[in-house]
C-alpha cells in the first residue's frame, strides 16, 4: 500500500509538524521506500500470537502517598522560551475565543 | 607519564593511595581533550572548571583521610542526552539548544556519589536516532583510529572519547545499539544492560520499552565497574527492577569451562562482511579453546527484528517527542499567531530529517486505520523475537554470540543518504533491545586497514555477569584491547 502525498500530509498534521513542500515530497519518498522494504512483516502469521509492549513484564508500581518537595517554580520556568516570571507561569498565544 | 592512557581501575588506584592527585588526572584529561578534540570532536560541551572543583573536592576527602567511592577522581564523559543540572543537555538537537536541566540524572548523581569527575557531554545523533553521529545538528565525530570514518552512534561522541584517550569511561544509552554498535566501530567494551537494570530517570526519552544507559570502557574490568556502579533500583523509574547490584567485577575468573555458547546461523548471513565473520568466528574457537561448549543455533523470526523496530521505537519516539512544542524549554519559533501553528513551526524548525521521519514512520503506524496493519503486528512480531531468545536460553544455552556491526566504521557521507543502508548497521543488535536481554560488545579483531572489528554477547535477562566474564576471559587469552587509536 502507497502512501500518497495527501496521506503524508494528513499525518505531518497529526505529528504537529509545518512540513514545507520539499519536505513533503522527500518524506513520501522515504517512508514508501521504508515500508516497501518492510513489507514482509505483513506476510507474518501472527494468528493467537499476543503483542508484547514491554520486554519485561512491567506493573503499575505504587508509592505511599506521601507529598514530596518538587522543584521549585523559579527553576522550572528557567527554561522557559517566554515567561511571566511575576505571574510565574510560560507565555503561549491566545487559545480560547477573541 | 600519560595519564591518559590509564585503565579507569589504573586511575582509581593512583587516586586513592595519593600516587598521583585527582586534580592531577583531571587536568592530563582536560589537556588531553585540548590537544585532540578539535580532530575528534567527541565533545559538545567540556565542563573543565566543574571538572576541577570535584577532583579538587576528592582530592581534600583523601587529604582528611574520608572515605572515598570506587570512581573517585576518575573522569568520565557523558553523552548528551543525560540530564546534568546546570549544563547545557542538547540532545544533539537544534530544538533543545540552551535547555540547562534542573535537576541531574539518576546516573549523573550515582556517578558523583562514587567520586567520578564529569568531564562534559559528548556528541550524538539528535535524540538517538542514528548510526554514525552525522545526524547530530551540532557537527560530525570523528572515529579515532581513521578520523575519515565514523564513530558509530547514536553514542560516537562518548565511544570517539574513550578510544582518544579523552576519558577512560564514558555513558551512552542503547535503543537498538546505539553503545555496542559504536563500542566496536572504536574497539571498546560497551554494554547494554538488561531492561530495567538501570534507572533512565533523567535520560532524555526515545523509545521508552528499548532504552537503556550503559557504560563504555577499554576493557571489561573497568566496564564491570561503571556498571555496577549505575545499576540498581530507582523509585523514580518505575521500569527499574527492585533487585541486589553485584559487584560485576566479582565474578571476572577467567573461567568460561562449561559454559554453553551458541552461534545463531542467521547472524552470519549475507550482508555481514567476511572479515568480520572470520573475526568473530575465530573468537569463538578461542572461547571453544579455553572450555566453552559451542553449537550452532537458530533464531528463525530475526529477519523480523528490523521491520518490527522500526516500527515500535519511531511509534512510541513520536509519542515521547510530542513534549517538544516551544513552550516550556528549548527553540520557540517566532511569530506563530496561534498555539497550533506554534507547535507546528516550532517543531519544523527544531527537528532535523531524521527526526522527523521518525516521528512520521511512528504517527502513520499509530493512526486510526493503521494501527492492527502496523503497531500490533509489530508488537505480534516482537513476541515471537523474544521466543526465539528464550527458547535457546531454555535449552541451556548461557550466551549467544554474533558480530556486533556487519562491517567496521564506514567513511564519513558514505551511508548519510541512504536511510535504509544507514540502519542496516544495526542489524545485529536491534534484537537485545526487542528481548529486553543484556549485550556486551568487546573487540575481536581488526580489519587490514587498522579498523577494530566488535563481537556481541547476549544472554538470558540479567546475565550480565556471564556476560562480562566471558568478555573477560577472552581479553585474559588475547590483547586486541590493549591497541590504541594512533592520535
Amino acid at each position: 500500500m502507497a502512501l500518497t502525498r495527501e496521506e503524508v500530509g494528513r499525518v505531518a498534521v497529526l505529528a504537529r509538524l509545518a512540513l514545507t513542500h520539499d519536505e513533503t515530497d522527500r518524506l513520501t519518498h522515504h517512508l514508501n521506500d521504508l515500508l516497501g522494504q518492510f513489507a514482509h512483516l505483513q506476510e507474518l502469521d501472527t494468528e493467537d500470537v499476543p503483542p508484547t509492549s514491554h520486554a519485561v513484564p512491567v506493573q503499575a508500581t505504587l508509592r505511599e502517598d506521601v507529598a514530596r518537595p518538587s522543584l521549585p517554580r523559579e527553576a522550572v520556568l528557567a527554561n522557559g522560551p517566554q515567561v511571566d516570571p511575576e505571574a510565574g507561569g510560560f507565555i503561549v498565544p491566545q487559545v480560547i475565543g477573541e | 607519564m600519560d595519564l591518559h592512557t590509564l585503565t579507569a581501575h589504573e586511575l582509581a588506584e593512583k587516586i586513592k593511595s595519593r600516587d598521583v592527585s585527582a586534580r592531577a588526572v583531571t587536568d592530563a584529561f582536560l589537556a588531553r581533550i585540548e590537544a585532540v578534540d578539535g580532530d575528534v570532536k567527541a565533545f559538545v560541551t567540556v565542563t573543565a572548571d566543574r571538572a576541577r572543583e570535584t577532583a579538587d573536592a576528592v582530592d581534600r576527602r583523601l587529604a582528611a583521610g574520608e572515605e572515598v567511592g570506587p570512581l573517585a577522581g576518575v573522569p568520565v564523559a557523558l553523552k548528551d542526552n543525560l540530564c546534568t543540572e546546570g549544563v547545557e543537555t542538547t540532545c544533539g538537537s537544534k530544538i533543545l539548544r540552551g535547555f540547562v536541566p534542573p535537576y541531574n540524572a539518576t546516573v549523573v548523581d550515582k556517578l558523583l556519589g562514587a567520586g567520578a569527575v564529569s568531564l562534559g557531554k559528548a556528541n550524538m545523533d539528535e535524540f538517538a536516532m542514528g548510526s554514525s553521529t552525522e545526524n547530530s545538528a551540532l557537527f560530525t565525530t570523528r572515529n579515532p583510529w581513521d578520523l575519515s570514518r565514523v564513530p558509530g552512534g547514536s553514542s560516537g561522541g562518548s565511544a570517539a572519547a574513550v578510544a582518544a584517550g579523552e576519558a577512560p569511561l564514558a555513558l551512552g544509552s542503547d535503543t537498538g545499539g546505539s553503545i555496542r554498535q559504536p563500542a566496536a566501530f572504536c574497539g571498546l567494551v560497551g554494554v547494554k544492560p538488561t531492561y530495567g537494570r538501570v534507572s533512565r530517570y533523567g535520560l532524555v526519552a526515545f523509545a521508552s520499552s528499548l532504552d537503556q544507559i550503559g557504560p563504555f570502557a577499554r576493557n571489561t574490568r573497568d566496564a564491570a565497574l561503571l556498571l555496577s556502579v549505575i545499576a540498581g533500583h530507582d523509585p523514580c523509574d518505575s521500569t527499574s527492577v527492585p533487585r541486589p547490584v553485584p559487584d560485576y567485577r566479582a565474578g571476572l575468573n577467567g573461567d568460561v569451562r562449561g559454559l554453553r555458547l551458541g552461534v545463531p546461523s542467521q547472524y552470519f548471513a549475507e550482508g555481514i562482511a567476511p572479515n568480520v565473520q572470520a573475526a568473530v568466528l575465530q573468537a569463538v574457537e578461542l572461547l571453544e579453546s579455553l572450555g566453552a561448549k559451542v553449537e550452532t543455533v537458530s533464531l528463525p523470526y530475526t529477519e523480523y527484528v528490523l521491520p518490527a523496530y522500526y516500527i515500535l521505537a519511531p511509534a512510541e519516539a513520536s509519542s515521547n517527542l510530542a513534549r517538544y512544542d516551544g513552550v516550556r524549554y528549548g527553540h520557540r519559533t517566532t511569530g506563530a499567531r496561534d498555539h497550533i501553528g506554534l507547535f507546528e513551526k516550532t517543531r519544523d524548525e527544531g527537528f532535523g530529517a531524521e527526526v522527523k521521519q521518525r516521528i512520521m514512520i511512528g504517527t502513520y503506524a499509530l493512526s486510526h486505520g493503521y494501527y492492527d496493519a502496523f503497531y500490533l503486528k509489530a508488537q505480534q512480531a516482537r513476541t515471537l523475537i523474544q521466543r526465539d531468545f528464550a527458547a535457546c536460553w531454555q535449552s541451556g544455552i548461557d550466551a549467544l554470540v554474533t558480530p556486533t556491526a556487519p562491517s567496521v566504521a564506514f567513511g564519513v557521507g558514505e551511508k548519510a543518504d541512504d536511510p535504509l543502508a544507514m540502519k542496516l548497521s544495526d542489524i545485529c543488535t536491534l534484537s537485545a533491545n526487542m528481548a529486553g536481554i543484556p549485550a556486551l560488545s568487546q573487540c575481536c579483531g581488526f580489519s587490514e586497514d587498522g579498523l577494530p572489528i566488535g563481537l556481541q554477547l547476549m544472554g538470558p535477562a540479567f546475565s550480565e555477569e556471564t556476560l562480562l566474564r566471558i568478555a573477560h576471559a577472552y581479553e585474559l587469552a588475547t590483547d586486541w584491547h590493549t591497541r590504541r587509536a594512533p592520535l
